[in-house]
């Protein structure tokens, strides 16, 4: 069998990939709520694994409030995204700072 | 033998998958591969029976969230060039952060304390164990009221994802609900008393 250690060393390298996914895609948001997107299944499969060989289905509860939230997330920041767009015609980063007064 | 075939090629097409979201040109290929990271991560989520949730992870992730990104990706006319300035520039330190944080979580979950002998692989229940009663059993008992707000959570994202995106048009015709639920019979309609007429 596979031990635990195989996936939460999968969710450690997939959790950097996603930190590293931010460093370097600085200008873009829509890859920035991706890179997000990756961290949230990083730590959703160390809850599943660790569901699974402690035997406890609190573990996978949790993954599915994290999905919900993630979902909600994802609906009201694209839906900011579409807005800004609108308005800016433009979603740069470095665009966005209208609130610097 | 035959799962762990399974686990590492999963897993090897999960982290090369997620390499290429953060790393392709464009956005939209990226968001075509984060679906592939999703089928992936839901395969493994099956080796690890978590049916339920795998099921979950591909309705929820690559049939909604992943077609809305994409939907987003293709409605915005999006510069891809200038997207990627800082790409190089950046990539040293944002390599660096990643490597440093890879080598230090590495370290800690393969110490002895994460091994097969300290976490052993049981089996759950007999033959007729079902994931699903097993997720739905913690769910509706112990954590009803974190069920009910996260039903309340979905409902504010609705609410708020409409309510940014709704645009008032000028010049167009449009009912006003509060003026037709305030008007009375009398506003409309005029009684005529008079009498018969012959044809």
């Amino acid at each position: 069998m596979i031990p635990l250690s195989h996936y939460l060393a999968l969710g450690g390298l997939l959790f950097c990939i996603g930190v590293a996914g931010i460093f370097l895609n600085r200008k873009n948001i829509i890859l920035l709520l991706m890179a997000i997107e990756l961290m949230l299944l990083a730590v959703n499969m160390n809850f599943v694994a660790f569901s699974r060989f402690l035997g406890d289905a609190n573990g996978q509860v949790f993954v599915f409030f994290i999905l919900t939230v993630a979902a909600a997330e994802a609906a009201i920041g694209l839906a900011i995204l579409v807005v800004l767009f609108r308005n800016r015609q433009s979603i740069n980063v470095d665009e966005i700072n209208r609130l610097k007064g | 033998m035959f799962e762990q075939i399974l686990f590492y090629l999963f897993s090897s097409t999960l982290v090369l998958a997620s390499l290429a979201v953060i790393s392709v040109r464009n956005p939209v290929h990226a968001a075509l591969f984060l679906v592939l990271a999703f089928f992936n991560a839901a395969a493994l989520w099956v080796l690890l029976e978590a049916e339920f949730l795998a099921a979950t992870l591909v309705i929820v992730y690559v049939g909604a969230v992943m077609v809305l990104f994409l939907f987003v990706v293709m409605m915005l006319d999006i510069n891809i060039a200038r997207m990627r300035e800082g790409f190089a520039r950046h990539l040293p330190i944002g390599a660096a952060v990643a490597l440093v944080l890879v080598g230090e979580i590495l370290v800690v979950v393969g110490s002895n304390y994460f091994s097969a002998e300290n976490y052993p692989w049981r089996a759950l229940g007999g033959d007729g164990f079902s994931n699903t009663v097993f997720l739905a059993d913690a769910l509706f008992t112990r954590h009803l009221f974190a069920f009910e707000v996260a039903a309340v959570i979905l409902l504010v994202a609705i609410i708020a994802a409409i309510m940014l995106t709704l645009r008032k048009r000028t010049g167009t015709r449009t009912q006003v609900p509060g003026q037709q639920v305030r008007i009375r019979r009398e506003d409309r309609i005029r009684m005529v008393r008079m009498d018969g007429e012959r044809p």
